[in-house]
């Protein structure tokens, strides 16, 4: 009896096992496709996508470095997101604080329109947007692109850090205010090192978020110079087909610098992505 | 005294809440009322037509097949990234040294750029010249790119874009598992429940709230589909498959119809707001509770 249960169990790993491997493999599949691809030559390709370099082509990268203009678009996309980052902590931050003390009359009026503000769609708002910052000479201008994408990632941001505000005990605050805190020195010395993990949490999701986002930026950041290097890669497509081994290369030039960032972030992102959906 | 404390607090809301207005609120209303002229962006000739966009797209047969291709849409988000995400949650829930390297596999798609994600599956995937596609075809196997083919392009496009969500649904479900408390499944298992009955009676109804808000979540999403479309096929094979997002897109910077993209805006906008009323709702319920 016990044997057959100890061999039930093993079974049923197994099983476990076999479909979350699969579950993987359709996850990896075209990125290792990818990967496997970048080091091989364009002919290679052609012949069979499937097969493993069989000289490891190491100047693909190098030519997809300039064909693709990946120093100019690395800058232009840190500069986005940077610039997105500081926007929505800042604003977050202070929004954070203010409602979820409910320090001022409306705060529900102000979080019932942030949870409007979160599921209106960009279509909504992008074409008189588009045709104002046109008027304004705002195309292609990095910070006001990274404006746009503040506001849209500003909900979240105020939902999640008011949350995190919401956890610090009210004895803190009062204790700093008894000590004669003002509000600006309670905000930075007492609740900035409690809420900092909320801070970290909204940095990871806001900066992958806009290092990613392609609907705004792509309408928004018009003019080769100002291409972010998703921007850039794409337009390397224009020559669709011509040379594999330059296209493979370039995904993997972006998809990697993704890929470190996640592994080191990942708590924090998980964090940030279930906060807002599972009430805990 | 009381009163300064008041009034800083007004303006630590105010960067918030002036670049969402400025953003999103003003020029949200800005598209309600362009939805009923004739403007083209540029032209400071704004003319007010009426209701006549919304009529003439009421006989617009393209608009029709885009909000078919949402609808589909929809159903096979509803559905495919769901049934993955809970299988996988489930059988994640009872591992525990290869829980999170799983789950970070899974998640690898879901981080990447919608950009870099649909070039790589149109040129390494579906392209007749390069990719599998092509390679299965020198094979001898009679198959082409299922985007250049009008019937199964959508099917296609929302593969991607599942390929691309549904690890998201998996971490969300496990963590609303994760929340079950051990007893209760415990108690399950000694009431003789395993395997399906166990999903059903115990881990199922606790989670039932976050299964629904995601389910409400993915409508509105289902709605707002565009960028997958956008780089995949741009919509076509001859509007194949076109979507509310990108047939509004290409009102407002293909053919200058501002005004008329203005009104399929608001199309989309009327089903996020429904959908976000109910889910106000459904949140504000929980709270109570």
């Amino acid at each position: 009896m016990a044997m057959t249960k100890k061999k039930k169990k093993f079974i049923v790993n197994l099983i476990t096992h076999i479909v979350l491997l699969l579950l993987v493999f359709i996850c990896l599949f075209p990125i290792a496709l990818v990967l496997t691809n970048s080091f091989k030559e364009n002919s290679e390709i052609v012949r069979n996508p499937l097969s493993l370099p069989v000289v490891i082509h190491l100047e693909n990268y190098i030519q997809a470095w300039t064909t693709g203009k990946f120093a100019r678009g690395f800058i232009n996309s840190i500069k986005l997101s940077g610039i997105t980052i500081l926007i929505v902590l800042f604003c977050s931050t202070l929004a954070g604080y203010v409602l979820a003390g409910k320090r001022i009359k409306g705060s529900s009026a102000i979080l019932m329109y942030f949870m409007v503000a979160m599921t209106v769609p960009i279509q909504l708002f992008l074409f008189p947007l588009y045709y104002t910052f046109a008027k304004l000479n705002l195309i292609g201008n990095i910070p006001a692109t990274s404006l746009i994408l503040a506001a849209t990632s500003m909900p979240l941001a105020v939902f999640l850090m008011r949350t995190f505000f919401l956890a610090v005990p009210k004895e803190l605050e009062e204790a700093a205010r008894i000590d004669g805190a003002d509000t600006a020195q309670v905000i930075w010395h007492v609740m900035r090192p409690v809420v900092s993990p909320g801070i970290i949490t909204v940095s990871v999701l806001v900066g992958l978020q806009s290092w990613n986002e392609y609907l705004i930026s792509s309408t928004f950041l018009q003019g080769e110079k100002n291409f972010t290097a998703t921007l850039g890669f794409l337009s390397m497509n224009g020559s669709y087909g011509s040379n594999m081994s330059i296209l493979m290369a370039s995904a993997i030039i972006l998809i990697g610098p993704i890929v470190i960032f996640f592994l080191f972030t990942q708590k924090y992102f998980v964090d940030g992505m279930v906060s807002g959906a599972v009430k805990g | 005294m009381k009163k300064r404390k008041i009034n800083w607090n007004y303006l630590l809301i105010a960067p918030a809440l002036l670049i969402s207005i400025s953003i999103i609120l003003v020029p949200g209303i800005m598209t309600i009322m362009y939805s009923f002229t004739d403007w083209n962006g540029i032209s400071p000739n704004v003319n007010f037509i009426g209701l006549k966009n919304f009529t003439e797209l009421l006989h617009d047969n393209i608009f029709f097949r885009a909000i078919g291709n949402n609808i589909i849409w929809t159903l096979m988000f509803l559905t495919i990234p769901v049934v993955l995400g809970m299988l996988s949650a489930m059988l994640l829930l009872g591992r525990k040294k290869t829980k999170s390297i799983y789950q970070v596999s899974f998640l690898i798609p879901y981080v990447l750029a919608p950009a870099v994600n649909a070039m790589l599956w149109l040129n390494i995937i579906f392209s007749p010249v390069v990719g599998l596609v092509a390679f299965l075809r020198n094979m001898g196997l009679d198959i082409n790119s299922p985007l250049a083919n009008r019937s199964t392009a959508i099917f296609a496009c929302a593969g991607v874009d599942i390929w691309h969500y549904w690890p998201y649904l998996t971490v969300i479900y496990l963590a609303a598992l994760r929340q079950i408390p051990t007893d209760q499944v415990e108690a399950g298992k000694i009431d003789g429940c395993n395997g399906w009955k166990l999903f059903r009676y115990i881990y199922f109804p606790n989670i039932k709230s976050t299964v629904s808000l995601m389910f409400i979540m993915i409508t509105i999403g289902s709605f707002l589909a565009f960028d997958y479309i956008k780089l995949l096929t741009g919509g076509g094979p001859a509007h194949a498959t076109e979507v509310l997002g990108t047939y509004a897109y290409s009102f407002a910077f293909g053919s200058m119809k501002v005004g008329k993209a203005a009104a399929v805006g608001l199309f989309i906008s009327f089903f996020g707001i429904i959908a976000s009323i109910i889910y106000a709702r459904i949140s504000r319920k929980e709270n109570v509770e």
